[in-house]
């Protein structure tokens, strides 16, 4: 983090379904090879910025660069280019049910490479060993545990070396095991490889243990209300709701 | 790192002898050149089966996971034929790829091949069928309960579902419907119109049509139609909701699944079918009445033969097969829908089997009915 060279810059962006404005007006950066974490409580956003960056809505005003390149400006040809510099997991992995975990993690390869079947697969395979599911390579969707998914759904996600990988909730519906093997993946993967994390949650558990950095939004003034290390904020916010968040007290309590 | 577009990479020969094989790689190891680079490597190595490999990676430009696979499969093949190998000048960057990699061996298990013999097969088949039937059965009796329950419990109908159902099923229906029914007419008409003129008795076009569609293509044109609109959408409509284990939430609820879903769509199609076949003979006449008239018979006329060739028996007769081709729709797409697996392909599959069983149970059944009929002389 020593040269703090942005990846992704959000400049004015307000997300707005119709008049119900979502989130109003908002900038920030998020930097090379950091782990970066959109959080806040439920209802206030977080998904649908995600959303917003990874090119399925387009913004209702201001404008989002992926590596300097804007998404909703591009044609087709270029927004390729630009997907294929970020993998996204999903929240519940959205792996295809009629795919084995193998052709799944192999699919991109075959779409977009020109690799045989047995380089390709072999490639596949690193990756799921990677997550750690070998030997489940043959299985289906519908036969692995939600975390495995999970897994799934990070291999597939990376599957063509991207330089961001967004990731919807890891630990949404995970016991606290696989919620924390799932965090030292993440750690493990952005160490190793120098994959930027873009990671949507409101676990704090796995706030702490991940960030490099945090923003928070809330959705009373759909602004964000605050940004920086999760330690440091837990003690010295200002802002007695993100206090309140970090330090899991409820709003009555008070 | 991103992906280099022009395949730049080549594999120099330094030295080789049967002692040392010395290799180097210019480049980019990408997904283009990857295969390219490594299919040299291993000719070379297997033509000159040396002890010591060593591969100059000091100009290696760029490598990926599929560019690191090189390293992965040079590891592994020094490992089968016994050669000793060293990459020289790595960069750190993709030395920590090839380390990060490196740690995972995976011996291809052979996969599980499920050898199976004719009998294993037979057997199988067997058992699955049976199981299907059983599965068939069971519906079939929880269906009728279903019906003594809706006439001992009339509170616990839902007449709400059973009304959306109806407007669905039969209200949505009526345009394909007459279309369909009215062609037919029309094309039976016309074609019988040309022999029948032969012998002078073209007016018996009307006999024709009565008898054929009043009993026969009427309610199976119709049972057709309707299989093909509803029997899928059943299918698809309970398939989806058992993806999304809506009907365990259902039974976790304590609500009985074949009341709650099944019976409304037994009851609106029972209650539609018939309808949508008066609609459909109707029609049906309405497409000889065209053929007629541009023949240069008054529109009388066509009636007057119509109704002296009508009974009231043709009409039941077509009518009471439509109870039976009801059951059969509603039943087999909701059974089909039932048994969906998981995924979004399963419920295209339930959806698929529902259309094509229906239509075969609907003229299976309609031919039985021939017989009987023909047997009771009606």
């Amino acid at each position: 983090m020593e040269d703090k060279k942005p990846i992704i810059k959000v400049e004015n962006f307000t997300a707005a379904f119709g008049d119900n404005v979502v989130i109003d007006n908002i900038s920030f950066d998020v930097y090379e090879g950091e782990r970066f974490i959109v959080l806040g409580g439920s209802g206030c956003g977080k998904s649908v910025l995600m959303k917003h960056i990874i090119g399925l809505y387009k913004p209702a005003s201001g404008r989002i660069l992926i590596d300097g390149d804007d998404i909703h400006l591009a044609d087709e040809e270029q927004q390729l280019e630009i997907l294929k510099k970020i993998g996204v997991a999903y929240q519940s992995g959205a792996l295809f049910g009629s795919m084995t975990v193998l052709e799944n993690v192999r699919l991109p390869l075959e779409e977009f490479t020109d690799l045989s079947p047995q380089f390709a697969e072999e490639v596949a395979r690193m990756k799921i060993n990677l997550v750690g599911l070998t030997g489940s390579e043959h299985k289906l969707p519908s036969e692995i545990s939600g975390g495995m998914k999970k897994r799934v759904a990070v291999a597939r996600a990376m599957i063509l070396d991207p330089k961001i990988l967004f990731f919807d909730e890891p630990g949404a519906g995970l016991d606290p095991i696989t919620s924390v093997e799932l965090d030292d993946l993440i750690l493990n993967l952005s160490e190793n490889l120098n994959i930027t994390f873009v990671v949507v949650t409101h676990e704090l558990m796995s706030i702490y243990k991940i960030a490099n950095r945090v923003i928070m939004l809330d959705k009373r003034v759909k602004k964000i209300v605050a940004e920086g290390d999760p330690h440091d904020l837990k003690d010295n916010s200002d802002n007695p709701w993100v206090k309140q968040f970090f330090n899991r007290e409820s709003e009555t309590s008070n | 790192m991103s992906a280099l577009k022009t395949p730049d990479s080549e594999l120099f020969i330094k030295s080789s002898s049967p002692e040392l094989l010395e290799l180097q790689v210019i480049g980019s190891l990408d997904p283009i050149t990857v295969e390219n680079i490594w299919n040299k490597t291993e000719t070379q190595i297997k033509k000159v089966n040396p002890k010591v490999v060593n591969v100059d990676s000091s100009r290696i430009t760029y490598a990926d996971t599929p560019g690191i696979n090189y390293f992965i499969r040079l590891r592994d093949l020094s490992s089968k034929m016994g050669f000793s190998y060293e990459l020289i000048n790595l960069t750190p960057e993709y030395q920590k790829l090839v380390d990060l990699f490196d740690k995972y061996v995976y011996e291809k298990k052979p996969e599980e091949t499920i050898n199976e013999d004719f009998v294993t097969g037979i057997g199988k088949a067997t058992a699955e069928s049976l199981d299907s039937s059983y599965e068939s059965i069971t519906f079939v009796g929880e269906v009728m309960l279903g019906f003594f329950r809706y006439f001992t419990n009339p509170s616990k109908i839902r007449f709400k579902d059973i009304l959306v159902t109806s407007e669905k099923l039969g209200v949505n229906a009526i345009f394909i419907i007459a279309l369909v029914n009215f062609l037919v007419g029309l094309v039976i008409a016309f074609q019988s119109a040309i022999p029948l003129s032969q012998y002078g008795g073209t007016i018996f076009v009307a006999d024709l049509l009565v008898l054929s569609v009043f009993k026969e293509l009427g309610p199976l044109m119709t049972a057709i139609v309707v299989n093909g609109r509803s029997s899928s959408a059943f299918a698809a409509e309970i398939g989806t909701m058992k993806v999304n284990e809506e009907i365990d939430a259902l039974t976790t609820m304590g609500i009985n699944k074949i009341r709650f879903l099944v019976m409304p769509k037994f009851i609106a199609t029972l209650v539609m079918l018939p309808i949508l076949t008066i609609f459909g003979i109707l029609f049906a006449m309405l497409g000889g009445l065209v053929v007629m008239i541009s023949l240069g018979f008054p529109p009388i006329t066509y009636l007057n033969q119509i109704t002296m060739a009508a009974t009231y028996v043709d009409l039941l007769a077509g009518l009471f097969k439509t109870i039976f081709f009801a059951l059969i729709i509603a039943g087999v797409g909701c059974l089909e829908g039932l048994r969906t697996k998981s995924g979004a392909t399963a419920v295209g599959d339930s959806t698929t089997k529902a259309v094509v069983k229906g239509i075969i149970l609907i003229v299976v059944v309609d031919g039985i009915f021939g017989v009987v009929y023909y047997y009771l002389g009606v």
